[in-house]
């Protein structure tokens, strides 16, 4: 493989890397928000993070490209906290990532801790221990391998991504040309032996990551 | 309702027989203009046309993997060529249009070279590579000297299209664009008509697909397309006609802009 091809994959990585840190983040709240939340206005969240599974990337890719403008407030305010545009850098992508993988963290968190004993929970806040201590002790032990499966969901999803980084990514080497890219750029430039070995390495990663979440899966079950 | 159905089949197979569906796989660039063109030629002929727009790059790949379109509208002479070399067209490429390159800052009244050789925020191009507005817009700073210092700054898009909307949504405050992108929004000013040396002749061709079932017609649109009334839309619309663009230039008032 090229210089670039490497690159991609470094930029790759470290998207994908960056990108599920911030979604435990900021799923796990809002997973456990959603999970113990009765009111009528749950479906209406529900669907909003789940959006990104049914809509076309191009959807996205286009209100993204258009908020990005320094022209419009949100690329405005970008532009006046950080001094750089969001749309063609790292963090752009980043911020559009987080956006597009996150129903695939997100969902597995809630259905885990819909399914979690709840009597625990109250036996332990019964015993005195307090939110973050119950998250710890009681919650963590029992979610773990639904936390890994969405990690591991998220961190695919985004190395999957194309669509979007296409629209908004501007193609360039070790700060927005991921591994998908390369791949097109190498097509369009009829270069099919690297195409070939991009592709294949890209196949192998999904395979060898679902096969191991599929597993951790069976033994959740058993 | 069987006879409905009969009479449904009898009365769409009668039209099918008449008109006969062109598909066209056109370079992102001249999807405007091919659209007018594609009208008038429906108006005239009773044929429909289909157009479907991509980067040359990816329009090639598909045809060469066998998709199934009667004619390829190129934005350049290399890809018609190869295809061509490989027995896949019918006929000779023609060229139907130049095309030429500006440099766009929207928003600013007066577009200079100085401008360009001082800019240093993201500039937008289409990709070198693939694309030949992008090979073009590399030439022009290659030839002013100014690539080694540039080229950190680039945001390619994957086709002219995609470099167009970088800045037109002010994402990339400048870019390179094609003359035409400008004319199909009636922009005025804020850009710089790129000298013709600074480029090589962005020469594109068209030709007929061998794989073609509807040869004959596709041939029609391109004579259509060659017609004199049809090249001076091509014109208006921001190209040099298919004719000598040497001789056309003395024509095309747009000449003297460049400073």
């Amino acid at each position: 493989m090229t210089g670039e091809a490497w690159q991609a994959v470094s930029v790759t990585l470290q998207l994908a890397g960056l990108t599920t840190l911030l979604l435990i983040a900021i799923g796990l709240p809002m997973a456990w928000k959603l999970a113990g939340m009765t009111s009528g206005f749950r479906p209406v969240l529900e669907a909003l993070v789940g959006l990104p599974l049914v809509l076309p990337p191009t959807v996205l890719g286009f209100y993204l490209l258009v908020a990005f403008s320094p022209n419009n407030l949100p690329g405005q305010v970008w532009q006046d906290l950080t001094g750089t545009t969001l749309a063609f850098s790292f963090s752009g992508l980043v911020l559009a990532s987080v956006i597009y993988s996150l129903p695939f963290v997100v969902q597995p968190l809630q259905r885990a801790f819909e399914q979690l004993d709840r009597g625990l929970l109250e036996a332990a806040s019964s015993l005195g221990a307090g939110p973050i201590d119950r998250f710890f002790s009681v919650v963590l032990p029992q979610t773990f391998r639904p936390l890994l499966l969405a990690a591991c969901l998220g961190f695919a999803h985004t190395v999957g991504e194309f669509g979007v980084v296409l629209m908004i990514g501007g193609n360039i080497p070790g700060e927005t040309q991921v591994l998908s890219i390369a791949l097109y750029d190498a097509v369009e430039t009829q270069d099919f032996a690297s195409a070939h070995t991009m592709a294949a390495g890209l196949m192998l990663f999904a395979l060898v990551l679902l096969i191991a979440l599929y597993s951790l899966d069976r033994k959740g079950h058993r | 309702m069987r006879r409905f159905l009969a009479a449904f089949i009898v009365v769409f197979t009668a039209t099918a027989a008449q008109a006969d569906t062109l598909r066209v796989a056109v370079s992102a660039n001249f999807r405007q203009v091919a659209e007018i063109l594609a009208t008038e030629f429906e108006e005239q002929t009773g044929h429909t046309v289909t157009l479907s727009s991509g980067s040359t790059g990816a329009l090639y790949n598909q045809i060469s993997y066998g998709a199934p379109f009667d004619v390829f509208l190129s934005a350049d002479s290399r890809r018609p060529e190869m295809l061509a070399e490989t027995g896949r067209v019918s006929g000779k490429p023609v060229t139907y249009a130049f095309g030429r390159l500006v440099f766009w800052q929207p928003g600013s009244t007066e577009v200079t070279y100085k401008t360009l050789s001082g800019w240093n925020e993201k500039l937008a191009m289409a990709n070198p590579d693939t694309a030949p507005y992008g090979l073009a817009a590399r030439q022009v700073l290659e030839n002013l000297g100014l690539w080694e210092k540039k080229k950190s700054l680039v945001v390619q898009g994957t086709s002219i299209q995609q470099a167009w909307q970088y800045v037109a949504t002010g994402n990339a405050g400048a870019g390179f664009v094609a003359l035409s992108q400008l004319r199909t929004d009636d922009v005025q000013d804020g850009y710089l008509l790129l000298r013709d040396e600074l480029y090589n002749p962005i020469r594109q061709q068209a030709v007929v697909l061998s794989g073609s079932k509807n040869q004959k017609l596709g041939q029609d649109f391109l004579d259509y397309i060659l017609a004199k009334k049809q090249q001076i839309i091509v014109q208006k619309a921001g190209y040099f006609p298919a004719v000598d663009p040497v001789v056309a230039k003395v024509s095309d008032t747009e000449g003297s802009h460049t400073p």
